[in-house]
C-alpha cells in the first residue's frame, strides 16, 4: 500500500516514476509505518507471552535434554554426527569465514539488484540448500524433535527417559571389511582427500574450456569454492552415512577423528 | 458566528508563526514547512539525525517487496534491546545470589517490569530472525555483488555479533534453562584444536589445561558460576554493543558510499574507482561513451545492458 501510494505521489503526468524520490516523505513514511507496525506487534507479543524463566540455576540438577539456545541448535544437532571440535568449531568457522568470502567468489555479474534463480541457479540453489537444509531445518529438528538423551521423538510423542537406541555404528573402513588400524587410516585418509580433489579436478579439468565462470574465476578463486563447497556438502554425508550405513567415523587418527 | 471562528483560526495561526519564527524555534530547526523542493532537501540535511540519510533515495530502494524492510527492522529490533536493555540494568545485578531474585523481583514487583523484560527477550529473538531474513534478502537479489562486497563482510560480522549477544544475555537470568544452554554452548570451546584442552593438537600447546584453555578464558573458571556470569555481563552490556554499534555505523555508511540501496540498473551504481575506472575505460569502445550521456550505465563487459532489462522492467534508470 505504501509503496503504490509513493509511486502514484511521485508519477509524472505520463505516469512514469523517476529514478529518484525525495527521501522526505518517500522513504521517511515508509520507514516510519513500517516501524510502527513493527513496535505494535513486539508490543502485543511483549503483553501475551512472558519469558521464560524456570528454577534457579542449580549445578546439581542437570536437565534432560539441555538445549543451547535455539539459534545454536543447529550446531548441536551436528554433534550427532560430528565430534565437537568440527561440530562446534570448525564448522561455525568456516561458516562465518565462507560466508563472507562468498562476494570474492562469486564472479557472475548477473543477477545484482533484482531477484532472478535462473541467472544463476548455481549461487542461489547452494546458498538455499546451506541455508535452509543445514541451517534451518537442524534447528527445526533440534526445537521440536529431540528429548531426553538427545533421542528423537515427536512433538506430540511422550518424552520416555529410557527409550533405548542401538548404536551399532562402525567407521566407514570396517564398513569394507578392513580391521586393520593403520590400514583404516590410510583409507579413511584417501577417502577425505578423494572427496577434496577428485570431483573439483574432473570438474575443472572438463569443463574449463567450455565454461567462461570458470575460465573468469581463476585457479585461486576455484580452488576456495570448491573446498567450502566439498566441505559443505561433507555435512550431508556424513549424516547421510551416519543415518543409512550407521558409519560412525570416515576416519579414525590418534589426534583426531572425522 | 462565522468571523469569530475566523478570528480564533487566525490567532492560532498566528501564534503558530510566532513561535516557528522565534528566535529559539530558528536556532534548533533549520527548516522551514513549505512543500517545496529545497525545504526537503533541508529537511534531510539540516539535523543530525536524518542527515544520515540521503537526500534522495531510489524509487525501487523504497519498494518493500523489494528489501522486505529487514535490515531496518532488525536496527530498530536492536534499538528496543537498547533501550529496555538500560532499563533492566537499573534492577539487576550480576551475582549469582541476587541474579534470579532480582529476575523475580522484575516479574512481581517492579511497574512494567515484566513488560520490559518481555520487550528486551522478544526483540532480541526478532533481532536474530530478522538478521536472517536480511542475509537472505541480500544474497537472493545479488547486492553483494560489486560494488557491495565489503559492505556484505560487514554484515557478516554483524550476524556473528548478533548471536553472540543473544547468547551472552541467555545466561543472566540465571535460571536452569539459561545456565545449561550457556553450559552445552561453551562446552564446545574444550575441544578448539589447540586452545581447548580436549581439541585435537591440544597436547603439542604446552600451557594449555582445563583451567587454562579456550572455554575457561569464556566462563572465567571450570564452571559455568559466578566469573563466567559477570563476564557474560560485561560482554553483553558493554563489549559487543560497542562493537555492534561501531559494525553498524559503518554498514549503514557504506549503503550510502557505495551508491545506496542496490538496484537493477548499472547507471545507478558509484562511479567506479580510479583502478577500475582505467580498465573499463580501456576496454570498452569509444563509440557508446560519446553518443550516450554521462548517466548512462557503464557496461562491464560480460553483461549486455539487453540482458537486464528483462528483469527489471519497472526501473529505467533514466537521468534525473
Amino acid at each position: 500500500m505504501t509503496a503504490s501510494s509513493a509511486h502514484k505521489q511521485n508519477a509524472d503526468d505520463k505516469g512514469q516514476l523517476p529514478a529518484k524520490v525525495f527521501a522526505w516523505p518517500g522513504l521517511l513514511r515508509i520507514e516510519s509505518l513500517v516501524a510502527l507496525a513493527a513496535i505494535i506487534v513486539l508490543c502485543v507479543w511483549s503483553i501475551t507471552i512472558d519469558a521464560p524463566l524456570e528454577e534457579p540455576a542449580n549445578p546439581a540438577i542437570t536437565p534432560n535434554p539441555a538445549k543451547a539456545p535455539w539459534y545454536f541448535l543447529g550446531l548441536q544437532e551436528l554433534l550427532v554426527y560430528f565430534d565437537p571440535w568440527i561440530a562446534g568449531v570448525v564448522i561455525p568457522g568456516l561458516c562465518v569465514v565462507g560466508l563472507m568470502a562468498i562476494p570474492y567468489l562469486d564472479v557472475n555479474p548477473k543477477g545484482n539488484g533484482y531477484y532472478t534463480i535462473k541467472r544463476r541457479a548455481f549461487a542461489i540453489s547452494t546458498f538455499m540448500f546451506g541455508f535452509l537444509g543445514l541451517w534451518i531445518i537442524p534447528i527445526v529438528i533440534g526445537v521440536f524433535f529431540r528429548g531426553p538423551g538427545w533421542n528423537l521423538f515427536w512433538p506430540w510423542e511422550h518424552w520416555d527417559i529410557h527409550k533405548v537406541v542401538a548404536q551399532n555404528n562402525v567407521n566407514l573402513g570396517s564398513l569394507f571389511g578392513i580391521k586393520n588400524y593403520l590400514a583404516e587410516a590410510v583409507f579413511g585418509s584417501v577417502f577425505l582427500a578423494a572427496w577434496y580433489v577428485v570431483p573439483p579436478l574432473i570438474l575443472y579439468r572438463r569443463r574449463y574450456d567450455q565454461s567462461p565462470t570458470l575460465q573468469a574465476m581463476g585457479l585461486t578463486r576455484f580452488v576456495i569454492t570448491a573446498f567450502l563447497f566439498q566441505s559443505m556438502m561433507l555435512v550431508p554425508l556424513k549424516i547421510f552415512a551416519r543415518l543409512v550405513l550407521h558409519v560412525k567415523y570416515f576416519l579414525v587418527l590418534p589426534w583426531f577423528n572425522v | 458566528m462565522m468571523p469569530l471562528l475566523e478570528k480564533e483560526k487566525e490567532e492560532k495561526t498566528e501564534l503558530a508563526d510566532r513561535i516557528a519564527s522565534s528566535q529559539i524555534w530558528r536556532s534548533i530547526f533549520r527548516h522551514g514547512f513549505d512543500d517545496t523542493q529545497r525545504n526537503r532537501v533541508l529537511q534531510m540535511t539540516a539535523g543530525f539525525l536524518l542527515h544520515t540519510r540521503p537526500i534522495k533515495v531510489w524509487t525501487h530502494g523504497i519498494r518493500l517487496r523489494y528489501t522486505w524492510g529487514a535490515g531496518g527492522l532488525t536496527f530498530l529490533m536492536f534499538a528496543v534491546a537498547c533501550i529496555t536493555g538500560v532499563i533492566l540494568m537499573f534492577y539487576y545485578r550480576p551475582v549469582t545470589e541476587y541474579a534470579y531474585a532480582d529476575m523475580k523481583y522484575l516479574k512481581f514487583d517492579i511497574p512494567f517490569g515484566m513488560f520490559m523484560r518481555n520487550m528486551h527477550r522478544w526483540s532480541a529473538h526478532a533481532m536474530v530472525l530478522l538478521v536472517l531474513v536480511h542475509m537472505l534478502r541480500v544474497f537472493l537479489t545479488g547486492s553483494y555483488k560489486k560494488p557491495r562486497e565489503f559492505n556484505w563482510v560487514i554484515g557478516v560480522c554483524l550476524l556473528t555479533l548478533t548471536l553472540l549477544l543473544s547468547f551472552t544475555g541467555y545466561l543472566l537470568p540465571w535460571d536452569q534453562l539459561s545456565m545449561w544452554a550457556v553450559t552445552v554452548g561453551t562446552n564446545m570451546a574444550r575441544a578448539t584444536p589447540f586452545l581447548g584442552h580436549e581439541g585435537p593438537f591440544s597436547e603439542f600447546v604446552p600451557f594449555i589445561s582445563p583451567r587454562y584453555d579456550a572455554r575457561s578464558l569464556l566462563l572465567g573458571g571450570t564452571i559455568v558460576a559466578q566469573g563466567t556470569l559477570l563476564r557474560f555481563y560485561v560482554l553483553h552490556c558493554i563489549v559487543l554493543p560497542i562493537f555492534t554499534i561501531w559494525f553498524v555505523m559503518v554498514h549503514f555508511y557504506r549503503i550510502r558510499k557505495d551508491g545506496g540501496i542496490s538496484g537493477p540498473n548499472k547507471a545507478l551504481e558509484p562511479p567506479a574507482t580510479p583502478i577500475a575506472k582505467e580498465t573499463v575505460e580501456g576496454s570498452a569502445t569509444p563509440e557508446p561513451a560519446a553518443v550516450k550521456p554521462t548517466a548512462e550505465p557503464k557496461k562491464e563487459g560480460e553483461e549486455p545492458a539487453q540482458e537486464q532489462k528483462q528483469d527489471c522492467k519497472d526501473s529505467e534508470g533514466r537521468p534525473e
